[in-house]
């Protein structure tokens, strides 16, 4: 018989070199420059639900954080007279409010330099003041509810504009363009989706349009049927509702099945291209918003990137993670230290060209002049009406010849910049 | 009132595809006394299979009429169900069936978590557009609409419902299914392969729940491997409604909770909308004044009625509108 004790042995042995295979392979997947011993980890955390209906949308925000990282690691970052090498820390926070505190101190706990993150306004809320104790800089690229930066903390930032700004752009578009008498709004019951709906009746009801009832579905609504049977007896002219695409798709096709022929608005949760994909011929004509510019109008140095390494296109706000995460690195190389409370200032006061535009925060820790976008979906794509920026409407065109050329023009990024070659690596600092 | 009506129509809808899950609850509940958790997520199956095999059809462009395209996606779900209901029989119940009661129903649910997350492996996590390919058409019917899709929901589920009454009760295989639910031992003793019906028993009511699945990807447009969590519970919401066990109990059961679900979340806004009772509008008359509705419960209260139906059946009759079994089952 063949003791026990060898078989045992030959298990430990065949584990450590899986162990080491791995590894090595982890290594040189990296392809980072020859193992420095001296260089240093700094670890970026970014959380968005990577599970559940707006998984997709989760993933692409971390693919703009991970994009990011790997730009600035094979550029080679120093800080402190140390190479530094980050790491991405990407979590799930299954877009629920829950789970996303649990993540958040799993975070803290984790000791990361800065956190990117969370997509959902309900979500992100909660962690922020998690964050806030730790005293951990965070930067959510897709949280919108102005509540988010009306806590007073310091180290709370958003590179995307607020819903009250959004709402009123969206509301604004639909009574000049169809004028309606009725509007129905509607709202997925959670802090995104009904501070959104919220601004927009606001707004409505300024200009003295007739809101019904505000109707609530969940974030996991499919059956919409009950409540648009009940609007359709009361014919609105326009429906807007406060949701997330996973939603917003049944929403639309129910009604046109049910013959409902009201113009439907939405925001930027349900304003991507997979609208097509989940309400079929019947996303035609949808009206949208988005807090920032079109993925298309991102730099294209940002959008050649991203399809090379993932072979996909971003969907929504992968531009916006993406800047959040160098606003992070250049705010930690800008103060020569990764300690968050020696980079924080240099955070707030930062003014840095990303894929999106000029950044720069107010006190609050808003982007300053963020832009609004109005979309329209035509032959099965989300196609850009207007970018509304500081009260003032434009086409994408103008917006890219203005912000996209060789230089950026005055009229809409205030702050000088230097031309910013399109071949530069985006982890450049852009020179005051 | 013709309002009224669409929502009864969309309730009978629903309720008819909740009756179809119910049935699978309930048989093998009648047989093993066991409540079969992960029943759901067989229907969730099988609405994956046939979104892949209608997608795959439609987009070979296979010259078939999408009826048909329909049916053979349905005929594919059918056999994968049934392997993955006969699987959960054979893996984790058969083993546990002289188990005390608990144990069998921590496997289902972790059988359930497990097939959860196998669908996500396969199918994604994204929320995928199961293909409406049957064309959209319409009939009004004293200012309501009704599709096609939905009489062929509920023409299918009653034809379902049909036969497998026959089934139970006038087959050979229906017999043995009875007697072993009457008393397993003495059916063994009888020479009724009390394995095998149980077998069956999962078979069955896999095959109806692939069934429902394609009917709910087919009504909404939409699966996801999650879909079949909540619509396993309401299903079996229904089915204790009816009263577990009973056939006829599950068929009603399920299309009562579709009509209480429609016309409930239909109708609860304007009922609990506090300005339009003069009784306590007075309280509100400067936020009535202003908005002209204070609505205590919004539609978004629609999930919420299985769940209080079932509530209200367990404390005051539990068991169920057409059980004859005693509580003790339950």
């Amino acid at each position: 018989m063949i003791p026990r004790r060898p078989r045992y042995g030959f298990a430990q042995t065949a584990l450590i070199a899986a162990v080491t295979a791995a590894l090595t392979a982890c290594g040189k997947k990296e392809e980072a420059p020859p193992p420095a011993p001296q260089e240093t980890i700094v670890k970026i955390g970014h959380v968005a639900p990577l599970t559940g209906a707006i998984a997709h949308l989760g993933k692409d925000n971390e693919n703009g954080t991970a994009l990011a990282i790997e730009e600035a690691n094979a550029a080679g970052v120093t800080i402190g007279g140390q190479k530094i090498k980050f790491e991405m820390m990407g979590e799930d926070d299954q877009a629920d409010p829950k789970v996303g505190t649990t993540v958040a101190q799993k975070l803290v706990d984790a000791k990361v330099a800065g956190i990117v993150g969370h997509l959902n306004s309900g979500v992100t809320i909660p962690a922020s003041s998690l964050y806030n104790q730790a005293g951990i800089p965070m930067i959510t690229a897709s949280a919108t509810n102005p509540a988010l930066t009306e806590q007073g903390f310091k180290n709370i930032f958003r590179v995307v504009g607020r819903d009250d700004q959004q709402g009123p752009a969206v509301a604004n578009y639909l009574m000049s363009q169809h004028k309606p008498k009725t509007v129905a709004v509607l709202d997925d019951a959670t802090a995104y989706g009904e501070g959104l709906a919220n601004e927009v009746e606001k707004t409505l009801k300024a200009a003295g349009v007739k809101v019904l009832p505000r109707e609530k579905g969940t974030d996991k609504t499919t059956d919409w049927k009950a409540i648009l049977t009940k609007l359709k007896g009361r014919k609105p002219d326009a429906v807007f509702y406060g949701g997330m695409d996973a939603t917003g798709g049944p929403l639309l096709k129910q009604a046109r099945e049910l013959g409902l022929r009201a113009v439907f608005a939405y925001g930027d949760g349900a304003c991507t291209d997979k609208m097509k994909e989940l309400a079929g011929d019947a996303s035609e004509g949808l009206i949208c918003s988005q807090a920032g510019i079109p993925v298309k109008a991102a730099s294209q140095s940002f959008l050649d990137g991203y399809k090379a390494k993932f072979s996909a296109d971003p969907i929504l706000y992968a531009p916006f993670t993406y800047d959040a995460t160098n606003l992070l690195i250049e705010a930690m190389k800008k103060a020569d230290s990764t300690d968050p409370v020696k980079y924080l200032p240099e955070l707030q006061k930062i003014s840095f060209k990303g894929a999106s535009g000029q950044i720069e925060f107010d006190d609050k820790g808003d982007r300053k002049d963020a832009e609004m976008t109005i979309f329209t979906m035509k032959a099965g794509v989300i196609e850009p009406l207007a970018i509304i920026k500081s009260g003032k409407s434009m086409t994408m065109e103008e917006y890219v010849a203005a912000a996209g050329g060789a230089a950026a023009a005055p009229a809409v990024t205030p702050a000088e910049t230097p031309p910013a070659a399109e071949a530069a690596p985006a982890t450049e600092p852009a020179k005051q | 009132m013709d309002i009224f009506l669409q929502q009864v129509i969309n309730g009978l809808t629903l309720g008819s595809v909740y009756a179809i899950v119910a049935l699978g609850y309930t048989m093998v509940y009648g047989i093993i006394q066991l409540i079969n958790f992960a029943h759901g997520e067989v229907v969730m199956l099988g609405a994956m299979v046939a979104f892949t095999v209608i997608t795959t059809l439609v987009g070979a462009q296979v010259p078939l009429s999408p009826l048909l395209i329909v049916l053979v996606g349905t005929l594919a779900a059918i056999p994968v169900c049934m392997a993955t209901g006969y699987m959960l029989e054979r893996v984790a119940y058969r083993p546990l069936r002289r188990a005390p009661r608990l144990a069998p129903l921590i496997t289902a649910i972790g059988m359930s978590i497990i097939l959860q997350h196998i669908a996500m492996l396969v199918w994604s996590r994204n929320n995928l557009a199961f293909p409406q390919i049957i064309p959209l058409i319409t009939f009004e019917v004293a200012g309501a609409t009704i599709t096609a899709v939905q009489i062929g929901i509920i023409l299918i589920s009653l034809a379902l419902m049909a036969g497998l009454t026959y089934l139970v009760y006038r087959t050979k295989l229906g017999i043995a299914m009875r007697a072993t639910a009457e008393n397993a031992p003495v059916a063994a003793l009888m020479g009724v392969s009390v394995d095998r019906v149980i077998a069956s028993t999962f078979l069955v009511g896999a095959a109806l729940g692939a069934i429902a699945g394609v009917m709910f990807g087919s009504y909404y447009g939409i699966a996801h491997y999650t879909m079949g969590a909540v619509l396993g519970l309401k299903a079996f919401s229904a089915a204790v409604l009816g009263g577990i066990g009973n056939l006829a109990g599950a068929m009603v059961g399920g299309l009562l909770l579709g009509l209480v679900e429609a016309l409930g979340a239909g109708y609860i806004g304007d009922l609990t909308d506090l300005c339009r009772w003069p009784l306590v509008s007075g309280w509100f008359s400067e936020r009535c004044a202003t908005d002209g509705h204070l609505i205590l419960f919004g539609s978004n209260y629609q999930d919420v009625f299985a769940f209080v139906v079932l509530i209200l059946v367990l404390v005051f009759r539990p068991s169920g509108l057409l059980g004859e079994r005693v509580a003790d089952r339950a």
